[in-house]
């Protein structure tokens, strides 16, 4: 085992890791990876405070024409449990959201072929006028939409900012390696297609995040394609806010197996913020990890703590039921060091 | 470079000790805990933990039986106790016991633990011959039974001392003891949360008279409840003083406090930054004891492997069945299969050895 670069040096003398050396990363003990992307997270975030948001998941359909494997949310066109939100099923959420003194929502949903681009825009509009931010669609249904209207991709993304977009989901990501993609979800838009969406998004000046699922069929060297192909991106654009790895959840899905352990979730977050070097924020995972590990997370490289998630629909479908309050977050994130701070969906403080 | 590794510069004095094989003070002790250097603590506890056992990390094939929750005893951090007749109290019969033992007899099992409450009636012959009867439909395993609080309840039921309880038991099967109901060793905290239940003079007492007579034991701390640093540390230190005079303790495990069902439900319970100290921590003061074990069962999988970067060399069992922790709310399963196991240890970067209780490696082909 050869000597490990020590990123935080390359960093310091504006350097950045070469996928040789992030592979490389691997090699090194858990607790010196920890420290080296915490040396890097308090470079780029040297306040002592963590961020979180108060939100709930949206889903405006379960019907979803994809099929992906490692998806257990999920149902086929025409299935009796497949439903479609209405207006006023929505009107109801947005007021327990308002309640809770929730900023904003996290709108997705399946690729739901029945449903006219009316529909979305209207979705957009009426969470827009009830005072709510719109964190929406992430880039396999923007780009489902893009094919069903037969409207290009940019838009797309234009008519619903019209409608009151505010910014992009990092959703649908899943292993930004087509190999992968090609085994688990054939029928979802490419990572060159995933790509386009946010370089669109981007370019309209909306900010958006990524996300990655992995612990699934992809090699290490896959997750960092994934997060190189992120890098080059932000390089050209900027528009990238945060990374959120999270691990498959094999429950109730095609694909099953075992789940990836918290070691190898810990490291993974570690790399992706060494060689994020451009991308703002790095988030925990704690729906799939549970509070302690994401606790912990905060140690390795992660400086927010994602959001209430008031609903959640998609990993809870796999059996993984981790719930956390307000107060919950905020005395997690104090018991690690931090002051806990409220933002919104594009990082804004308030 | 070692300025790099530490955030806390008050952590760079017992680096030095660390590297030296030097032993801790208390003061130290206070210094770790105090710190909010959680990664930093964490490496110092991985250096004694490498010197001791490299990369391995043990586990065992093991059963639990908790043969009855009824107890005298009251103690307000527990939610398995109940007293006799109350809701949800229950007793195994002997006939019961020996079905759970014939059931699993196919499976690898090296040992059994057993642990129950402070049973107010049942004879002592009881316990005789719940050992003789395992023992004798499982000759080879090794019964791990009996906290030294149940040890020193028997010897009173029995009107005999506890060296000659001891022995009457060992006759009968018993192989070692387990490390619970040493709570805190503190008069403050069991005055309020444990008034009736064994001193830690007496609970220490069991233990070493046990260690005199060959035999081995193991050590607890319940932490997380209403217990002062301090008091942590004067608990770790009692225990290190206890092992250099009579040095029978094979593991340490401390124990993370769940409130939930109990009658300090009000309390948050640890966090994960103080499961992971505690356990570091636990390994860097008490440098005479073997094995450090993080029982997975109460802290959840994730965080059982996660130690194993931290300090800790032992992860449990297979377990299968547990009642104490799951009444007061663990979301854990019941048990973990031998491939889980090791996989859990392989992706934390060690290397899984299946050992029996007294930390022989059972038989690679054995355990495949």
């Amino acid at each position: 085992m050869g000597r490990a670069p020590s990123p935080v040096a390359r960093h310091a003398a504006g350097a950045r890791l070469s996928m040789a050396e992030a592979l490389a990363l691997w090699d090194l003990d858990l607790l010196t990876l920890g420290r080296e992307a915490d040396l890097v997270r308090r470079r780029l975030n040297p306040e002592d405070r963590v961020t979180y948001v108060v939100d709930r998941n949206i889903n405006y359909t379960n019907i979803c024409t994809s099929g992906c494997r490692f998806c257990a949310y999920y149902r086929e066109l025409g299935s009796p449990e497949g439903f479609v939100l209405d207006e006023k099923a929505l009107a109801q959420k947005l007021i327990e959201l308002k309640d809770h003194g929730g900023s904003g929502v996290l709108l997705q949903g399946g690729l739901n072929p029945d449903l006219p681009f009316a529909y979305y825009e209207e979705l957009v509009g009426q969470i827009k006028a009830s005072g709510l931010g719109v964190h929406g669609f992430s880039p396999p249904e923007i780009a489902f939409m893009s094919q069903r209207f037969g409207m290009p991709i940019k838009e797309v993304i234009a008519r619903l900012i019209a409608a009151g977009l505010s910014s992009i989901p990092g959703g649908g990501a899943e292993v930004l390696a087509d190999r992968v993609r090609s085994q688990i979800s054939p029928r979802k838009c490419d990572s060159a297609q995933w790509l386009e969406v946010m370089a669109a998004a981007h370019e309209l000046g909306l900010k958006t995040s990524a996300t990655m699922m992995f612990g699934h069929l992809e090699t290490r060297s896959e997750r960092l394609e994934h997060l190189f192909k992120i890098r080059d991106l932000q390089d050209r654009t900027g528009g990238f806010i945060s990374f959120i790895p999270w691990t498959f959840q094999p429950g109730a899905t095609a694909l099953g197996g075992e789940p990836l352990g918290a070691v190898e979730y810990l490291r993974t977050l570690a790399v992706s913020r060494l060689v994020l070097d451009n991308v703002p924020h790095l988030q925990v995972s704690w729906v799939t990890q549970g509070p302690k590990i994401a606790q912990v997370a905060l140690k390795f490289g992660a400086d927010d703590f994602g959001s209430t998630m008031l609903e959640e629909n998609v990993v809870a479908a796999t059996g993984v039921g981790f719930r956390l309050s307000r107060e919950e977050i905020e005395t997690l994130v104090r018991q690690a060091g931090y002051k806990p701070r409220v933002r919104d969906h594009r990082y804004h403080l308030l | 470079m070692a300025s790099l590794r530490f955030e806390d510069p008050a952590l760079l004095p017992i680096y030095e000790k660390v590297k030296g094989n030097q032993r801790l003070s208390g003061e130290d002790g206070l210094t770790l805990f105090q710190s909010k250097d959680l990664l930093g603590v964490g490496f110092l506890a991985n250096i004694v933990r490498q010197r001791l056992h490299g990369r391995k990390a043990f586990y065992i094939y093991n059963q639990h039986l908790n043969y009855s929750n009824i107890c005298v005893n009251g103690c307000k951090f527990c939610a398995f106790g109940r007293k006799a007749g109350e809701n949800g109290a229950y007793e195994m019969t002997l006939e019961e016991i020996f079905a759970r033992i014939e059931a699993r007899l196919h499976e690898p099992i090296t040992e059994i633990h057993i642990v129950g409450g402070c049973h107010p009636d049942l004879p002592f012959s009881f316990y005789l011959e719940m050992l003789e009867g395992i023992k004798k439909l499982r000759p080879d395993v090794h019964l791990q039974a009996f906290t030294a609080v149940e040890i020193a309840h028997l010897a009173e039921l029995n009107r005999s001392s506890v060296g000659d309880t001891l022995k009457a038991l060992r006759d009968a099967g018993l192989g070692s003891l387990p490390g619970g109901g040493a709570e805190v060793f503190s008069t403050r905290v069991r005055q309020d949360l444990c008034p009736q239940k064994l001193s830690p003079e007496g609970w220490l007492s069991v233990a070493q008279t046990a260690h005199r007579l060959g035999m081995n034991t193991n050590a607890t701390m319940l932490y997380g409840h209403m217990e002062s640093l301090e008091e942590r540390v004067d608990h770790l230190l009692k225990l290190r003083a206890a092992q250099d005079e009579t040095g029978g303790f094979l593991s340490f495990i401390p124990l993370a406090f769940h409130p939930q069902n109990t009658a300090l439900d009000h309390l948050q319970g640890p966090s994960a930054f103080d499961d992971l100290k505690t356990l570091a921590i636990s390994r860097l003061l008490l440098d005479n004891f073997p094995h450090i074990k993080a029982f997975w069962v109460m802290l959840g999988p994730k965080m059982a492997q996660l130690s194993l970067c931290f300090g800790v060399d032992d992860v449990d069992g297979t377990v299968m069945e547990e009642r104490i922790t799951h009444m007061a709310g663990a979301q854990t399963p019941q048990g973990l299969t031998r491939s889980q196991l090791q996989a859990l240890i392989r992706e934390a970067g060690c290397e899984p050895v299946e050992r029996d209780t007294l930390y022989r490696e059972v038989a690679a082909e054995a355990a495949a």
